[in-house]
């Protein structure tokens, strides 16, 4: 080849490559797979089954047949790739922003143990005698979390890590109930840096939510609890570290009050990829743990389900597990639904057997040190990016470097002096082909970011991560409604959130959304 | 005190619109003016708006004017101003008895130095009888060359001053009845330990105090002032309009903030804290209603014709009174089980001494001899205090600290917050 002149390309001087990546994101335009529906259009044709037709009963039959769209296996191979492109994961990104969430690597490897037919073809109700290979994963990994949190059971069948807080209060309401308290003791206790979901499920499940808020360093105020607890408390459900990062060193504390007065203390683990090998819930005396098993334990986080999450007891709450439970005699397992202090079925069947599979094969993986591992290595990541963040003008870690896996950053001094928001810095960020997440609502911290580095990431990565912070933050002194005015590389620019908060607006479904906007 | 003073007989002789208190003639005074060991002088101006917060007992939501100056007199109110001004000026000069202090005659400043202690070096104005918007005014003109200036008044008052062009930076007393504005310290002593410390670093370099001034001074930032039509405000109407900034000391947590409104909460939050608080009213109990558009939500539940700026009092779901005064409320409440269901200023954390006066000393101590406090705020507004206690001001410390400790916040139907409240007086860290 030659250039305009005739002269070779390769005389010509080669730029260098930009400081950061040059990204942008897949643009599609895609429509929704409803609409690309045309009639009669067919990805397999079905053969005649060859016997004879049953006729159902009207109680069976539909009146009309679903709306499923109508679409050829390429069309929806094509839709589903290009979704996937237009997207941001852990799969292609950077993803130590979504701070709480603990974005780690999900092993691939993992994934075809739960797509090998004797995981796939299982049937949920096939009986006990034909499955124990499955049982025996769901007895072995409970005894693991059992022995990772030192509780004295745990529950797989929770489908999410919220499901598992929630049968973590339907558990504590059983156990007061059973004493003759469930009616006296009625106010649960939470901490303004907990996982909120702690108050919504105790709020769902009817009791009354008392928050403490952080006192001058960034702990739950220890005597807001002393003024809280009483002969009304059910329970208090806090987490640890918390959602800043911070470790509470005087938990025990707290749960020592909460005792005396004659409540529970529940521990929400979602902040547990810091802790593993290093201490556990029942060391604490809590006496009720939950973890994710889509966070700390590798298995994909799913787009809001199916997750998994895990519920750990102690002996005295055992009775009031989720069921039907797993069980061992030594020699066989079975399923036992004959417990009649249960709180019932947290879903149907056993659990979410992939996720179940997949965080068993992780803990095999790594054994016991390799969990250890695990956590001293996430904490070392963020303390190497905290060191990296702190160093870019404008931005801090309120109440010190005392952090463990994450860390709740604030902009406050780079958005007084710009006037550009976390929000915005977020968006921007994107643009560089990163994912940033700011704070659960209300903020404390102002003008928040959130960052998590788990163990997956390397230096290389957090480094990149860091010069990307860095960059936006020096755009948003030099130019701040190039800040403002983002994201300018991505699939579409900025949603209107209101609809969020609006029930009349929501469409979580195809069927939703033609009720409330095409009728 | 300190035997190094000027001459307290000496009054102000310096160049038009510039006149200070000054030491001698001429260039008086900077070889000549006395200071610390060592040190350098630190100047502090002090204007008192003598009326300011007259109105709030008297249940008029405002001072402003003649007219609602006399009604507030009528009705059993008294001025203060004053008597905070000199807590302010007691709190500087315990911490830096070398300060001079240049004020106006009388009751705008001269007197609350005397109270407290100090020895003031007066402009040579003379206030109006009674004083008005205009001497506010004309004393930040005439008080050019001072390091600080302090200024003991509401909103008002912060709007006079801002209209003066201050050349310095200033720091208000909070005095008045609505106290929105954030050049405010949270409370007399803060703005006072706050001047001291604002001039501790006297001569050293990087002085941001005025150009005239002898003593170097700490660091400042802006502080919005706004106010209200308080016409419109006793109509309830609350449109709060920003008039400009004024450099105060950099001392955020003796700082009271500007107040930050409630229109960003969440649709439907304060219907649900009201619905809390009818579930925990009880038979027989008299409620204090405060002010504000989440206390208005309850008693729009009851189905009552409360005040959206008033104090109101309920009981077993009838409106025993409503936009009472301080004397008429503590008729109330003798001999009734009461309760003061409170709301929280946004930004600011004050539950009493802003903008409900109503509330005074004798009414809360009767009150939490009794059914206590219920305070009312979203966590989105606890969680804006950024871990700023809740404050309570009602200008009697015996009577804040009454509420010292912690305090459940209803948060929402079902939800609370354990909270620290404390008295604004107590001593805050920078």
């Amino acid at each position: 080849m030659s250039g305009h002149a005739g002269e070779p390309f390769a005389e010509l001087p080669v730029a260098p490559k930009p400081r950061l990546r040059r990204f942008h994101q897949a643009r599609w335009d895609e429509p929704i797979i409803f609409e690309q529906s045309r009639p009669g259009r067919r990805g397999i044709a079905v053969p005649a089954p060859g016997v004879p037709a049953v006729e159902l009963p009207d109680t069976v039959r539909r009146a009309e047949p679903p709306r499923l769209p109508e679409m050829s296996q390429l069309h929806v191979l094509r839709h589903y790739v290009r979704l996937s492109q237009e997207n941001l994961g852990v799969d292609q990104a950077i993803a130590v922003g979504q701070g709480t969430c603990t974005m780690k690597y999900s092993p691939k490897v993992n994934d075809r143990f739960v797509t090998d037919p004797k995981v796939a073809e299982l049937h949920p109700l096939q009986p006990d005698d034909t499955v124990q290979g499955v049982l025996e994963i769901y007895w072995r990994l409970e005894r693991m979390l059992a022995e990772i949190s030192g509780m004295h059971r745990v529950s797989l069948q929770p489908a999410s890590g919220s499901a598992a807080i929630y049968a973590n209060i339907a558990m504590i309401r059983a156990y007061h109930a059973s004493r003759g308290e469930g009616e006296r003791r009625d106010q649960v206790i939470t901490t303004m840096f907990s996982h909120p979901s702690n108050a919504a499920c105790a709020k769902t499940a009817g009791y009354e939510v008392i928050t403490l808020m952080p006192d001058e360093n960034g702990y739950p105020d220890i005597e807001a609890l002393r003024a809280a607890v009483g002969p009304r408390t059910a329970a208090l459900m806090i987490t640890n570290p918390e959602d800043t990062g911070i470790f509470n060193p005087r938990i025990a504390e707290f749960v020592a009050l909460v005792h005396e007065a004659g409540g529970l203390a529940c521990y929400d683990q979602a902040n547990a990829n810091g802790l593993l090998g290093v201490t556990r819930a029942a060391d604490a005396g809590f006496d009720l743990c939950h973890f994710n098993l889509h966070k700390t334990f590798s298995t994909p986080h799913a787009c809001g389900g199916p997750a998994a999450g895990a519920s750990g007891v102690s002996e005295a709450l055992a009775p009031f597990l989720p069921g039907p439970t797993v069980e061992f005699d030594g020699s066989r397992y079975h399923l036992d639904a004959d417990r009649p202090l249960s709180v019932g079925k947290m879903r149907p069947f056993l659990g979410v057997t992939p996720n179940v599979v997949r965080a068993y094969a992780w803990i095999m993986a790594l054994g016991a040190a390799g969990l250890r591992e695990v956590a001293e290595t996430a904490v070392l990541n963020n303390n190497y990016l905290m060191h990296k963040v702190l160093q870019i003008k404008g931005a801090s870690a309120p109440w010190g470097r005392n952090r463990l896996e994450q860390v709740r950053y604030s902009w406050q001094e780079l958005s007084e002096e710009t006037g550009v928001h976390s929000e915005e810095i977020g968006v921007r960020a994107a643009d560089f082909g990163v994912h940033y997440w700011t704070s659960h609502h209300p903020y404390v911290v102002p003008e928040p970011f959130t960052l998590e580095p788990t163990e997956s990431y390397s230096k290389e990565d957090l480094d990149e991560y860091a010069a990307i912070l860095e960059h936006v933050a020096d755009e948003a002194r030099r130019d701040p409604g190039l800040v403002k005015g983002a994201p300018y590389n991505q699939t579409i620019h900025r949603i209107d959130p209101s609809s969020l908060d609006d029930p009349g607006r929501w469409s979580p479904t195809w069927r939703a959304y033609t009720r409330k906007h095409l009728s | 005190m300190t035997t190094d003073r000027p001459d307290p007989s000496r009054t102000a002789a310096g160049r038009p619109g510039s006149s200070r208190a000054a030491g001698g003639a001429g260039d008086p005074g900077r070889a000549a003016r006395p200071g610390p060991p060592g040190g350098a002088a630190f100047t502090v101006g002090l204007i008192v708006n003598p009326v300011a917060g007259i109105g709030g007992p008297a249940g008029l939501k405002g001072s402003d004017g003649a007219g609602v100056q006399l009604e507030a007199l009528a009705r059993g109110a008294s001025p203060r101003a004053g008597e905070r001004a000199a807590l302010a000026v007691r709190a500087l000069l315990a911490r830096r008895p070398d300060t001079r202090i240049v004020t106006v005659a009388g009751p705008m400043g001269e007197d609350s130095v005397r109270a407290a202690g100090g020895v003031p070096e007066l402009v040579r104005q003379a206030p109006g009888d009674p004083s008005s918007s205009r001497d506010t005014t004309a004393a930040v003109e005439a008080m050019r060359d001072v390091d600080l200036l302090l200024f003991a008044g509401g909103d008002g008052t912060a709007r006079d001053v801002l209209d003066g062009s201050p050349s310095c930076p200033v720091l208000g007393v909070p005095a008045g009845v609505k106290v929105y504005s954030g050049c405010f310290a949270v409370s007399p002593a803060a703005a006072g330990t706050t001047a001291a410390e604002f001039g501790r670093d006297a001569g050293r370099a990087g002085s941001t105090g005025s150009p005239g001034g002898t003593g170097g001074t700490g660091s400042t930032l802006a502080a919005e002032v706004v106010d209200l039509d308080e016409d419109a405000y006793r109509c309830g109407r609350v449109s709060p309009l920003l008039y400009g900034t004024l450099r105060v000391p950099a001392a955020r947590a003796r700082l009271s903030g500007r107040k930050v409104g409630s229109s960003a909460a969440a649709p439907g939050s304060a219907e649900a804290i009201a619905r809390e608080v009818a579930a925990r009213m009880r038979p027989g109990i008299r409620y204090v209603l405060g002010p504000g558009a989440t206390t208005m939500a309850v008693g729009r539940l009851l189905g009552l014709a409360t005040t959206l700026l008033g104090v109101d009092v309920v009981q077993d779901g009838e409106l025993v009174a409503a936009d009472v005064t301080e004397r008429r409320l503590l008729g109330l409440v003798d001999g009734h089980e009461t309760c003061a269901v409170l709301s929280v200023i946004g930004g600011q954390g004050f539950v009493l001494g802003r903008g409900n006066q109503q509330i005074g000393p004798a009414v809360l101590k009767k009150i939490m001899a009794s059914g206590g406090l219920l305070v009312l705020a979203t966590q989105q507004k606890l969680a804006g205090l950024g871990g700023r206690p809740l404050l309570a001001d009602t200008g009697d410390p015996e009577a804040d600290a009454l509420v010292a400790g912690h305090v459940s916040v209803i948060t929402g139907h079902r939800e609370s917050a354990v909270y620290r409240i404390r008295p604004a007086t107590e001593e805050f860290p920078a």
